[in-house]
């Protein structure tokens, strides 16, 4: 394997934080990592950059003790050290960031920084040291927070403050952080990095662990490429470009633009007005929304996660209750009542790929066949006669949109759950798409699905797009939003802050628009003391 | 009822809540750890056979203490084998080692003592004996603090002064040892614990075998204070009772013990008045004895309000990457 620090071969006079030698880690037939090397430099923010499955996981389980490598070296600070256990990776510096936070939901900050870091068998005092050690990290790197604050009762952002100070109090010279990103709001992926930069400054390595290029450009130093469990390249940030990380992440050229031409939009599909949710306790999920979508156009809703897109989606799709009006081709929709679920919908020709693609869109135990004819079982196609259902008709209609899907493995009888998540969001579009309907509601068309499948999934929704229909996209992804879309509506706590074109408008101004400020001369302040959306 | 009754309806109140009591801290560190303990009955029913059994036999209470402990632990390495090392269903576990106590024991004590499953009736050095704290003797003339300390707190066995001195304890375990904050954090977010750098298999371990401690002090006050010998199922759905209490009590230990004493004043209350009579009608003894049994279905259906149990309470821990 040559792959491994080439463009980074120059002679480096400090010895590198971090030195992996030939790191292999196979789970069975399945070799997760091959022959991974990499030495990090101490000192810098590295980026370890790949599709979803290319290992990145499994070989900072190894750094961190989780899975023992079945061959390699682990070198930090130039020397070799064993890492059996979590233990020892804290002992010898490392710090990390899990994607979900190891955190006790109902213990305060303090507690969770001080568990397994106690100086004696008695609390009080460790309690009282790590109150003051917060208070001078905070000082140190912008990191600060309410000591005695109960996880449940604080944001994402600030929870992942916390396994940061968590570390930093390990003293962590080294931090991993997996995906840090993912439910974090623009401002706070800012201040993150920002965070991540004074680290850097203050002499701590970094690894940071993404799929997004957006992130790796904007704050690392080197960037690693992994794929199919390969590191297959190596190099310094300043000289690559997202198109070139992109190649080398899935092996071939990728758009990461989206290819579409100009819409044209024909006549009003949707039509909501005053669309007004309550959720089971209560409370007002959606406080008057108005939208229209067209026909042969995508309307992107933005926002950050929580302010009432779900809602949007569900009472759209049949799944939730609302008051209001919503008229399809101006005949008007029941949005309570019997004639408001699902079924009523697809009949009208909505269709919905929901969010939640694992508990919404598919059982994820039933095979592959099964869930492509869920919503639409009743269709004469599969039922031949009114008291038998033709499985094999089925099966065949599923191998069909596999193969026009690129499902891979193009197998209908696998279940969901052994697909890969870019390979069940093309099952439930295959089945959604297919259906030919007037609207489509889709809902984070790309969440935890690979670059290579995201392309695909883009350019078939626009090619359902060019047939004419409606799109309505809700996606927490900004850039998505803005490379999809052909008008923008941003949502806020339950209501729309404004509508842009993609063309003009930048992040910034829809940043500030997901955060509930008005961006329009003169209307310069928040529509709400609390910003995002607190859940 | 006047005040002498009152007195001895506490008195037997609280001899009655120290099993309880027992059992329900004994749940409480297991469950407070992450690991449901269905089997506190199976534990103090062994314990209470073999601590009876033992003092039978060698004439000590505390060689029987002992040996009630080491059986109460034994089926709680069981348990912890069962749910910690091999990740088997908690609930499972705990009926199997109820079903197993409840049929070993009647079976060796008939194999030892061909007395129909009972152990022979014990005395003297073979029986826990009342304390009689000091000063209870000139205080008891003084009115109403006197008889109180005198025949409340004075004169009870000593694993009930160990019982009620175990709430304080565990409390402070709890909530101002680093032991008892790692004990509840695997109980909340084993992951959490595991990348903290801390053993789950072996904190959880040990708060399994401290159930089984304390399930073992509570089975052989049942036969060896309590009582002077075994009987079978002697345990008469305790450990259950102690779980519900546990429930109502909400995973704290100073609640546990108003609950247990809530429990033992309804047994208490059901063996003073056998047929109560009320006038017009007489409640018959059968209602008065299911009367913490009644409770505890009522506690359990929900009537107390919420009770969130520890988060990851039932769930064998995976480390997952």
């Amino acid at each position: 394997m040559t792959g491994g620090g080439q463009n980074t071969g120059r002679a480096e006079t400090a010895a590198p934080a971090i030195e992996l030698k030939g790191i292999s880690k196979a789970f069975g037939p399945v070799q997760a990592n091959k022959n991974i090397s990499i030495r990090v430099q101490p000192g810098s923010i590295h980026g370890i950059i790949g599709e979803n499955g290319a290992g990145k996981s499994t070989l900072m389980s190894i750094l961190y003790g989780f899975y023992k490598a079945d061959a390699g070296e682990i070198f930090i600070k130039g020397r070799k050290t064993e890492i059996p256990n979590s233990e020892a990776a804290i002992a010898a510096g490392i710090g990390m960031v899990f994607q979900h936070f190891k955190l006790v939901q109902n213990f305060t900050v303090l507690e969770n920084v001080v568990l397994g870091a106690e100086d004696g068998a008695l609390l009080r005092p460790s309690l009282a040291k790590a109150r003051d050690e917060l208070r001078s990290l905070a000082d140190e790197y912008e990191l600060r927070i309410d000591p005695d604050a109960v996880i449940d009762e604080i944001g994402v952002g600030m929870q992942q403050r916390v396994e940061i100070l968590k570390a930093l109090y390990r003293e962590a010279e080294i931090l991993i952080l997996d995906e840090p990103t993912g439910v974090l709001t623009p401002a706070e992926a800012d201040h993150l990095f920002r965070i991540l930069r004074g680290l850097k400054d203050q002499g701590k390595t970094i690894i940071l662990i993404t799929h997004k290029l957006r992130e790796i450009m904007e704050v690392t130093d080197t960037v690693s490429v992994m794929r199919r469990g390969e590191m297959t390249a190596t190099v310094k940030t300043a000289e690559t470009s997202p198109e070139q990380l992109a190649e080398l992440m899935v092996g071939r050229k990728v758009l990461l633009r989206v290819d579409k031409k100009p819409a044209t939009p024909g006549g009003t599909v949707l039509e909501v007005e005053n669309l007004k949710v309550r959720d089971h306790a209560g409370v007002e999920r959606l406080k008057g929304v108005s939208l229209t979508v067209r026909a042969g156009e995508i309307l992107g809703i933005a926002g950050v996660a929580g302010n009432g897109q779900s809602e949007l989606l569900q009472v759209l799709g049949g799944i939730a209750h609302g008051t209001g009006s919503v008229r399809l081709n101006g005949t008007e929709l029941d949005l309570t009542g019997r004639f408001s679920d699902g079924r009523s919908r697809r009949a009208k020709g909505i269709a919905h790929v929901p969010e939640d693609r694992q508990h919404l869109g598919l059982i994820m135990d039933f095979a592959a066949w099964e869930n492509v004819a869920f919503g639409y079982q009743g269709d004469p196609a599969y039922n031949p006669t009114p008291w038998r259902i033709d499985n094999a008709a089925i099966r065949a209609d599923c191998a069909g949109k596999m193969e026009r899907f690129d499902v891979r493995p193009p197998n209908p009888l696998l279940a969901a759950k052994n697909f890969s998540g870019g390979n069940q969001q093309k099952i439930v579009l295959a089945r959604e798409i297919e259906r030919n309907p007037e609207l489509l509601l889709i809902g984070q068309p790309t969440r935890g699905v690979d670059i290579g499948a995201i392309e695909f999934i883009h350019q078939r929704i626009v090619q359902l797009r060019d047939t004419g229909k409606a799109i309505l996209l809700v996606s927490v992804e900004l850039d998505e939003i803005m490379s999809l879309s052909d008008r923008i509506a941003v949502m806020f706590d339950g209501r729309i802050m404004g509508e842009r074109l993609p063309g003009e408008t930048d992040e910034r101004e829809l940043g500030l628009l997901m955060a509930g400020m008005d961006s329009a001369p003169g209307n310069g302040r928040p529509a709400l003391e609390t910003v995002g959306g607190g859940h | 009822m006047d005040f002498p009754t009152l007195l001895q309806v506490l008195d037997s109140t609280v001899r009655l809540a120290t099993p309880l009591l027992l059992a329900c801290l004994a749940g409480l560190f297991s469950e407070r750890a992450g690991i449901f303990d269905i089997g506190l009955e199976g534990k103090m029913l062994a314990s209470a056979f073999f601590s009876a059994a033992i003092a039978a036999m060698t004439g000590s209470v505390w060689l029987g203490l002992l040996a009630g402990i080491a059986a109460s632990l034994v089926l709680a390495g069981i348990h912890g084998l069962a749910s910690i090392t091999f990740r088997g269903n908690q609930l499972i576990s705990g009926v199997a080692i109820n079903f197993l106590a409840s049929g070993l024991t009647v079976l060796i004590a008939q194999d030892w003592f061909r007395q129909g499953g009972r152990t022979p009736a014990l005395s003297g050095g073979a029986r826990f004996g009342n304390i009689t704290l000091p000063f209870s003797g000139p205080l008891a003339d003084v009115p109403i603090l006197g008889p109180i300390y005198a025949q409340l707190v004075s004169g009870h066995s000593i694993l009930v002064y160990v019982a009620f001195l175990a709430v304080p304890v565990t409390w402070w375990i709890l909530f101002r040892t680093r032991f008892g904050l790692r004990l509840r954090a695997v109980g909340e977010n084993p992951a959490a614990v595991d990348t903290a750098g801390i053993s789950v298999v072996r904190l959880r371990f040990t708060a399994v075998f401290i159930c089984g401690l304390l399930c073992g002090i509570a089975g052989a006050y049942l036969a060896i204070a309590l009582q002077g010998g075994f009987a079978r199922e002697m345990s008469a759905g305790r450990g259950y009772i102690a779980l519900a209490a546990l429930i109502f009590a909400k995973w704290r230990p100073w609640y546990a013990m108003g609950a247990c004493l809530l429990f033992g004043f309804l047994q208490a209350v059901g063996i003073r008045y056998q047929n109560l009579d009320l006038g017009l009608i007489t409640i018959p003894v059968q209602v008065m004895d299911a009367l913490p049994y009644i409770l505890t279905v009522v506690i359990l259906a929900g009537f107390v309000g919420r009770a969130i149990p520890p988060r990851a309470g039932g769930e064998p821990y995976v480390k997952e990457r």
